[in-house]
């Protein structure tokens, strides 16, 4: 791996690294968090939206869930010891969520085969499965912004988490479902979107609230100049880009589906935004207060094997990402299993 | 210390009912994506709509596999960090990376096109979703090939150094292309291939008993029952080749295979025996007189090395001495049942009902056969996790046991009821599709035979409505 002491120096493999799984964890929390939402808001009385709904996510939800597998993979990869700290500290909550996406993830395929009167109980099960996933990602968040620990203010600030997370995930799959449905499913999915929208405007502005007030750390970088001149950008133009939204899930269904797309490009903003945030407040700790991702890089030996793989790779899958995005554009119809 | 030991010891049951429940998927998907490539060229030059049947009708139980495949595999990245983060500790630097090859060159890309594959049918062209298909088999071999090398290279590690007490990789060919690797790539490459043929047949003879008259069933038997005739045998060969590479390598594990104390010189082959640890002999012998050296060394009078000589530093003996068993008896039945049906469908054109019956029954001997072979290269590595290099109990988890027994229950639960989903709703699909009345053949080419099939069942939702 001579070749790599060439190229790169070392040192940069930390932020390269750290880069690689922040970009990880945002698009996986982009595109799982469109198709756990979906999964939340699935239609409870109406069978034939639940099939709509589950076939605009149809071809998408394995590749989605991947983007996990990279993130944690990235962090097994290079950071192990933060990697094994999270896990271990997350223990029962990651748990959880592995049941949860689990218990979607076969769902979504038992329901298309078993016999007809067990249909609605794998739907069932897809819907709290979705809900457990995105519920048991939140509290994890809180737990890791808060530098895991069980008293009882973390814990209440990990459940507010949770239901911030699974409110943002409704958000976007119903944004999503705006965007890819027509006729009743998407009036009530742009009705289901302004109202988990309304939750999730709650949930950060509560999170935005509590955290510098926990985290000492946060306040100093929130409040002091000139920090907060960037910093307060973020949640302002949240709060503009959130309401620009809510107008036009209001008017849907536009004519001629004017701009049905509208509404999840703003959602995606908006996770961007959040995510920004986060990363502003943590940098460069991979464990907030705990490790670095100075101390916590591993080898260069195994990063520059994986390195080059990488980027090689990377634009690969991206291309083929947006191929398969392409052929199932437009409005979902029906799953026609082949 | 007390409850190290626990931690320990639920933490290893639980990584193996993780791993050993995920297997069993990718272990279908590896080979059943091939077939039903091979499905799809078989109709692109002939243009016959029962390759099509086939395709459909097995590409519904391949993505139900899959995603237990996949779910279960989310699971498995996890394990790692949760319940061994001594292994990441140490090995880190080695393991990290090829799981990250893994990801990179292998899931993303299957999981990306098994969309295509499966509801793209109408939206790309028709050789288009051919190649998705053959990408998607393409990428579960990829998958198999990263994780095995890395589980090849816990066996036989090599191309590695070891800087305070942590393994740094210092020469990555050969630590893909460790010495045990080749041998067990193809092993389980072939496992696959075997389990999925023995699911073929399994299920087509199902709808045959069923009463099942369309051609797909029988195709679909015969061609299964052809590959399987021959990989049994390839199997077993490769097997044997394996085991000689083991002998080189993992001695301990061998004499623990073949329930050898002592070093001697024209070791018996034990049909049947029962090690006794505490004593350090076998009760009950019953063997073929020098058949083990022989085997092993190609000399009837060959040394094989005995437990006796690795005191302290082998594995359990019962559980690799039985498991080994099952997978070679199982192996052997296998080879039984392909020959069987494969010269009665020669011979006379069909299989007789009790031969067809004993190949429904045979429908997961693959699995069967797999699980025993991974517990004998896995408990005959005890008690290393790395072999000579990491102990398993440095590597496990200091969380409260707890803990880890309520995830072991979790799983325990979910993966019990799947099974049995899974294998209900397989079976249930046979009996759909052979209550489905045959088709006004069409034979007029690819683009027509497509259509007719989706009038036939025009998505799984109606299907299910209409069964
Ligand atoms: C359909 C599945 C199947 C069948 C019929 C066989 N095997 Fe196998 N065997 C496997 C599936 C498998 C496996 C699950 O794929 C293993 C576990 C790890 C590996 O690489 O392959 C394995 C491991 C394994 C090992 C352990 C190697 C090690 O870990 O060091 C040996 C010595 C053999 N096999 C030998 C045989 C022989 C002599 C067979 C003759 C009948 C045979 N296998 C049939
Ligand atoms: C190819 C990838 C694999 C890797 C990297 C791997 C790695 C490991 C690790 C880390 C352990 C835990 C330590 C231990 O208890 O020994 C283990 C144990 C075990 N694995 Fe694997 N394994 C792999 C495949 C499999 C498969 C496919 C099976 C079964 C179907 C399996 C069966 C077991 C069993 C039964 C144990 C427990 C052994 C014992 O504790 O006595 N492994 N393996
Ligand atoms: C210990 C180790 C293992 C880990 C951490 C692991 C991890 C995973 C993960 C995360 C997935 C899901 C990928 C996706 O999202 O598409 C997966 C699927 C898969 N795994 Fe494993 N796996 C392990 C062992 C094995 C073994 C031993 C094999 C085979 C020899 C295997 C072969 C596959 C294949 C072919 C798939 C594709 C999905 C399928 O076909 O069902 N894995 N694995």
């Amino acid at each position: 791996m001579n070749l790599l002491g060439v190229l790169i120096d070392p040192n940069y493999l930390g932020p390269i690294f750290i880069g690689l799984m922040a970009l990880a964890v945002l698009v996986y929390a982009i595109l799982d968090g469109y198709d756990l939402g979906v999964g939340i808001v699935l239609h409870r009385q109406d069978e034939a939206m639940r099939d709509t709904q589950i076939a605009s996510i149809g071809p998408f939800w394995d590749a989605n869930e991947t983007w996990l597998v990279l993130a944690i993979g990235l962090m097994l990869i290079a950071f192990p010891d933060a990697y094994n700290i999270l896990l271990q500290e997350l223990y029962v909550p990651a748990t959880i969520m592995l049941g949860g996406l689990i218990l979607r993830g076969v769902a979504f395929d038992f329901r298309a085969k078993v016999a007809m009167e067990n249909k609605n109980l794998w739907d069932h099960i897809f819907r709290a499965g979705s809900l457990t996933v995105a519920l048991s990602q939140g509290y994890m968040l809180g737990q890791y912004i808060c530098g895991f620990s069980d008293d009882g203010l973390t814990i209440v600030f990990s459940l507010l988490s949770a239901f911030g997370v699974a409110a943002a995930y409704s958000y976007i799959g119903s944004c999503w479902l705006v965007m890819k449905t027509e006729g009743e499913l998407q009036k009530y999915s742009a009705k289901a979107a302004r109202l988990s929208g309304l939750l999730m405007a709650l949930g950060i502005a509560s999170v935005c609230i509590v955290n510098p007030w926990i985290n000492p750390e946060v306040y100093d970088r929130w409040f002091s100049f000139p920090n907060n001149l960037l910093l307060w950008v973020i949640p302002i133009i949240s709060a503009a880009i959130f309401l620009f939204a809510d107008q036009v899930l209001k008017r849907v269904p536009a004519e001629n589906d004017y701009g049905c797309w509208i509404p999840f490009v703003l959602a995606v903003v908006i996770f961007l935004n959040c995510f920004q945030g986060i990363v502003v407040s943590f940098y460069p700790d991979v464990i907030p207060g705990r490790l670095s991702l100075f101390d916590a890089v591993a080898a260069p030996e195994a990063l520059g094997f994986i390195f080059w793989g990488a980027v090689i790779v990377v634009p690969v899958i991206l291309a083929y990402t947006a191929y398969s995005y392409r052929v199932f554009w437009g409005k979902a119809t029906a799953l026609r299993y082949f | 210390m007390d409850i190290v030991i626990d931690t320990i010891m639920l933490s290893r049951v639980q990584f193996a009912l993780n791993i050993s429940f995920h297997i069993l998927f990718p272990t279908i998907t590896i080979a059943l994506c091939w077939a039903l490539l091979f499905f799809k060229i078989r109709l692109h030059q002939t243009g016959d709509e029962v390759w099509m049947r086939c395709y459909r009708f097995w590409v519904k139980i391949f993505a139900l596999t899959f995603a237990l495949g996949v779910v279960s595999g989310i699971t498995m990245s996890f394990q790692f960090g949760t319940n061994w983060p001594g292994f990441m500790e140490k090995a880190g630097n080695i393991a990290g990376p090829l799981l990250g090859y893994e990801v990179l060159t292998a899931f993303f890309l299957e999981a990306t096109f098994l969309g295509v594959m499966l509801f793209g049918i109408d939206r790309v062209t028709p050789r288009m979703h051919t190649i998705a298909t053959a990408i998607v088999a393409l990428g579960t071999t990829a998958s198999a090939f990263w994780i095995l090398a890395l589980n090849s290279w816990m066996q036989t590690p090599t191309g590695f150094e070891i800087r305070d007490g942590v393994i740094f990789p210092v020469d990555w060919w050969a630590v893909i292309f460790n010495p045990s690797f080749p041998y067990r790539f193809f092993h389980m490459l072939l496992a696959s291939l075997i389990t999925a043929c023995f699911l073929l047949m399994g299920v087509s003879a199902y709808r045959l008993l069923k009463g099942d008259h369309k051609p797909a069933p029988r195709i679909t038997l015969k061609l299964a029952a052809m590959v399987a005739a021959v990989a049994v045998p390839v199997q077993i060969f490769v097997g044997d080749l394996h085991g000689l590479n083991t002998l080189e390598h993992q001695p301990a594990k061998v004499a623990a295979m073949e329930g050898v104390w002592e070093t001697e010189r024209g070791a018996d082959l034990l049909l049947f025996a029962l090690p006794d640890e505490e004593k350090r002999e076998n009760h009950f012998e019953v063997g073929i007189p020098n058949m083990a050296s022989w085997i092993l060394t190609h000399d009837a009078n060959g040394e094989i090395k005995g437990l006796n000589e690795f005191k302290g530093e082998h594995p359990p003996v019962a559980p690799v001495f039985w498991s080994f068993r099952v997978m070679v008896g199982t192996g052997l039945l296998m080879l039984l049942i392909a020959w069987a049906l494969s010269w009665q469908l020669w011979r006379k054109g069909e299989a007789s009902p009790l031969l067809l019956r004993a190949t429904v029954a045979m429908s997961f001997s693959g699995w069967l056969a797999t699980l025993a072979g991974w517990y004998v290269s896995e408990i005959g590595r005890q008690p290393f996790l790395v072999q000579g290099v990491l102990t398993t109990s440095e590597a496990a988890t200091t969380i409260h046991e707890g803990n880890v027994l309520f995830s072991l229950i979790l799983y325990a639960v979910l993966y019990g009821g799947l099974l049995v989903a899974y294998i209900h709703t397989v079976f249930l699909m046979a009996r759909k599709s052979a209550k489905l009345e045959a088709p006004n053949t069409n034979n007029s080419g690819i683009e027509t035979g497509v259509r007719s099939q989706w009038d036939l069942t025009p998505n799984s939702t109606q299907a299910n409505k209409g069964a």
